[in-house]
């Protein structure tokens, strides 16, 4: 049974839910806003836009712990089934990986504090640049499916994870050699792989939400399978 | 890899129970529903209606008024042979007999099928006489057998421990909770095989509520249990498999996690979650 466009008769139970969901819109938007500052301070060694990431992860949290209120609220006087239930249950998973993607932003705002001093190796910020928007790209595409609860767009996100993964690795071999060549860079070249390491994160973070999208719309639990393996168990759903 | 990993936790799922969910296929049944209408004059109130009840389970009907659950659940102990108008047609099978055979005695039916409605129903008669009536009916008079089954009826419905010491008062004085208990002990005092329940709660307080849902969820060892109840969050709590009726059809019938979770169908899903349909 997919999503269920009908109005409840309860109009003011449609309105919290539909509250809620703009509000875990809200925070995504928050969250991206927070990474693409993240990234753009690593890059240009903006120590203040650094430091507004940090000072604003605060809101993020301030997020996730009233929409878990609104939650419980719900379970706790509307009892909700199905398509409903199956809403507040996603959403209470979401908001917890949102909440981590914001504190993945916010580590690699340090680490943009702790470089900016440094001497600045082009080539590694390429590469991580190019990590980054790759990740800020899937980190947008599956809030987009989330807000459009549209399951290919989610299973899209999920093989773009995978490549990600891989990326990752690249770099992590990358800099390795550049420690080997030059180890006055290593303390520097660590903080630009814990960066690298946050990115990695972030990317397994909106996939879960992409696997929450497929249980709301499916009611299958999908997680931890391949994206081959999801394809299946929605086909024979079908 | 990974697909590795991904078949690896299929299995898992699979051990960890969530693949032996209740499945109709794996139950013995009780009733069988083949292809059964029902007209009320002209007008028809069930519309070919297949179904299957299992054995030893709780079975809801869940449905806006109207739809036709508790004309569906009368026919389990033929209480619409009561009223005139009534026309069937189709199966209605008790351990693969039909029901509405010509060699079928009523009375005999009802003992295998007893039933227990909205309103506590005892009779102006002590609470020992309540449960031990049927018994009495079918000319049993001996006092230690009758004590007997007062006592083991009673405890059976959760009651004997707040009844023991006024068995022989009236049992009009007993709160509506109580009395709901007591018509069950009534009910199984002769050892039916199915028991119908028709709102057997929507007149109680929450708490008298909890203790006749346990007492199903106790029964169903020995009986199998059909209710009908307007409180879906009762028969999601109670029941193992759930049917959801709309205007005298049958529209999805399942085991009840997963109609509660995951229905099938839109009708259903409006209905549970409370939407327009």
């Amino acid at each position: 049974m997919a999503t269920n466009n009908s109005q409840h008769i309860s109009q003011q139970f449609e309105m919290e839910l539909q509250d809620i969901r703009s509000r875990v819109l809200a925070m995504g938007g928050l969250v991206e806003l927070q990474l693409t500052n993240a990234l753009k301070s690593l890059k240009t060694a903006d120590f203040e836009l650094a430091r507004e990431v940090i000072a604003n992860d605060h809101k993020v949290n301030n997020y996730e712990v009233s929409i878990d209120e609104e939650c419980i609220q719900i379970i706790a006087l509307r009892q909700p089934t199905a398509s409903d239930l199956r809403l507040i249950t996603v959403i209470l998973k979401t908001i917890t990986d949102l909440e981590r993607i914001g504190d993945e932003a916010n580590s690699i705002a340090q680490k943009a504090l702790n470089v900016a001093d440094s001497d600045r190796p082009k080539k590694n910020y390429r590469e991580l640049s190019t990590l980054g928007k790759h990740v800020k790209d899937i980190l947008h595409d599956a809030l987009d499916a989330f807000a459009r609860m549209d399951v290919k767009a989610a299973i899209a996100v999920a093989r773009e994870d995978e490549d990600v993964s891989a990326e990752y690795e690249s770099f992590t071999r990358s800099t390795v050699t550049y420690m080997m060549e030059d180890p006055r860079t290593i303390s520097r070249v660590l903080d630009l792989m814990w960066a690298a390491r946050a990115l990695e994160r972030i990317a397994d973070h909106s996939r879960n939400l992409c696997e929450y999208v497929i249980y709301h719309v499916e009611g299958k639990d999908v997680r931890h399978l391949s994206v081959d393996h999801i394809e299946k168990v929605l086909q024979e759903n079908s | 890899m990974a697909e590795q990993q991904s078949v690896a936790r299929a299995i898992d799922i699979e051990s960890m129970g969530r693949g032996n969910k209740l499945n109709m296929e794996n139950e013995d049944i009780c009733l069988q529903v083949k292809d059964f209408n029902l007209f009320y004059g002209e007008k028809q109130a069930l519309h070919n209606i297949d179904m299957s009840i299992a054995k030893n389970r709780v079975t809801a009907f869940i449905g806006p008024s109207g739809c036709g659950k508790s004309t569906l659940l009368r026919c389990f102990n033929r209480m619409n042979d009561l009223i005139d108008s009534v026309n069937i047609n189709g199966e209605m099978l008790l351990d693969g007999n039909n029901l509405n055979g010509p060699s079928v005695n009523v009375a005999d039916l009802r003992r295998q099928v007893g039933m227990v409605f909205q309103k506590p129903n005892p009779f102006p008669k002590s609470i020992y006489e309540n449960v031990a009536y049927g018994l009495r009916l079918q000319g049993v008079n001996d006092r230690a057998t009758l004590d007997n089954v007062v006592e083991k009826s009673l405890k059976g419905a959760a009651l004997w421990d707040e009844v023991k010491d006024r068995l022989h008062e009236s049992a009009m004085g007993m709160s509506g909770g109580q009395q709901q208990r007591l018509v069950i002990a009534r009910a199984i005092a002769i050892e039916p095989e199915v028991l119908l329940l028709d709102e057997p709660a929507s007149a109680l307080d929450p708490l008298s509520t909890l203790k006749i849902e346990e007492l199903i969820y106790e029964l169903k060892d020995k009986y199998t249990i059909v209710i009908v109840t307007h409180n879906m969050q009762q028969a999601a709590r109670v029941s193992d498999y759930t049917a959801f009726m709309y205007m005298g059809e049958l529209i999805e019938f399942g085991a009840t996690d997963e109609l509660f979770t995951n229905p099938r169908k839109k009708q259903t899903e409006d209905y549970i979650t409370g939407r327009y349909g």
